[in-house]
């Protein structure tokens, strides 16, 4: 939409005429994202008629994403086959990680952007192997902006990490509200933090009550295959729907 | 700051409805943001001042309407305005309900000069 030079108007005598602009008012009324949703819902069904089960993950940046992506790795070798799409705003430093676990890793560096958008998404598919059952998008980390966009997933993971505090879900309500399922991770460091699991569960259910809440240690691996038993049963859903 | 990303995406879709009509400019742009879209109003006249120059929208005046969020309870099938930090029914107490309003970005009316 770059601003042109009109040509002056003109009478027929050659001399410029008199302005004649008037303002006329154009009701819209359509959503912002509306191009961001509808590039969504096509990836959306794509994913399901191949029986992929999409997953996007928003967190802070050091909630553990990553983590618990190479933990679910090693729990799911053999069972299924997995592949991860990383976005972050520099480096292919969590690709690298994910790769070292065998699995396959595709990343995305935004290059400033706070967010992934279902273009981005929708450019790297094709990368990514054809017979892949679980895909993972780890969102940029950032606990607001990836909130507002739909990627295409069937399911929305929101991770809280014991050291950020029991009391976000309230403060950054949006990333909570979108979410289906909420990890609490770091379980590990419990014994030595002020945090009440049980009242970030609480905060939590309050924003969202559909939230299902999983309490989970990459590290130790508590909470990890009742998480994967849980992604196997949403896969099976996907796939007799 | 994903407002800039939100900008352009409103400019795709102010060109969309404005290029058959070939105006001299864009003179006015409301816009709706739900109270729960995640956009800080002030962070997206910003964005939009920033975005417009060069365009034909460079003198368009940004009006932010701010839409309340609106639930209906899905246990007394009441419709209630939440008040921010306040997740249940005002009126039987129940954490059911169902999000009507206030998490959109919406593109109401624009007013262009032809």
């Amino acid at each position: 939409m770059k601003r042109g030079t009109p040509p002056a108007p003109q009478t027929r005598a050659g001399r410029p005429a008199v302005s004649r602009s008037r303002r006329k008012e154009i009701l819209v009324r359509e959503e912002i994202l509306g191009t961001n949703r509808k590039v969504a819902a096509e990836l959306r069904k794509r994913f399901e008629e191949r029986g992929v089960l999409a997953v996007n993950m928003i967190s802070s940046p050091g909630a553990g994403k990553t983590a618990l992506l190479e933990a679910l790795a090693d729990r799911v070798k053999g069972r299924f086959r997995m592949a991860v799409i990383e976005g972050d705003i520099e480096t292919e430093r969590d690709a690298e990680r994910i790769r070292r676990k065998g699995v396959p890793a595709r990343q995305i560096t935004t290059g400033g952007a706070c967010h992934l958008e279902a273009k981005m998404i929708g450019k790297v598919i094709p990368s990514i192997p054809g017979d892949v059952e679980l895909l993972f998008i780890e969102n940029v980390g950032n606990l607001v902006c990836p909130a507002s966009f739909d990627l295409g997933e069937s399911l929305r993971l929101v991770l809280l990490s014991s050291p950020e505090g029991d009391d976000k879900p309230k403060k950054y309500p949006e990333a909570f509200l979108s979410a289906d399922v909420l990890i609490i991770s770091k379980a590990d460091l419990f014994p030595h933090l002020p945090f009440d699991a049980a009242r970030a569960a609480r905060e939590a259910l309050d924003v969202n009550p559909r939230l299902l809440v999983f309490v989970i240690s990459a590290l130790t691996g508590q909470g990890l295959p009742e998480f994967v038993e849980f992604l196997a049963a949403r896969l099976a859903a996907l796939r007799h729907a | 700051m994903h407002e800039l990303s939100l900008v352009a995406s409103l400019f795709d879709v102010i060109e969309c409805h404005v290029k058959e009509q070939k105006p001299k400019a864009v003179t006015r742009v409301r816009v709706q943001l739900g109270r729960m879209s995640g956009v800080v109003p002030e962070l997206f006249e910003t964005a939009f001042d920033t975005y417009k120059k060069g365009t034909l929208a460079e003198d368009a005046e940004l009006e932010i309407v701010v839409v309340p969020v609106k639930a209906r309870c899905r246990s007394c099938r009441r419709i209630f305005r939440p008040a921010p930090d306040a997740y249940s029914c005002p009126h039987c107490g129940s954490d059911r309900w169902k999000l009507l309003e206030g998490t959109d970005i919406v593109l109401e009316k624009i007013e262009i000069e032809i």
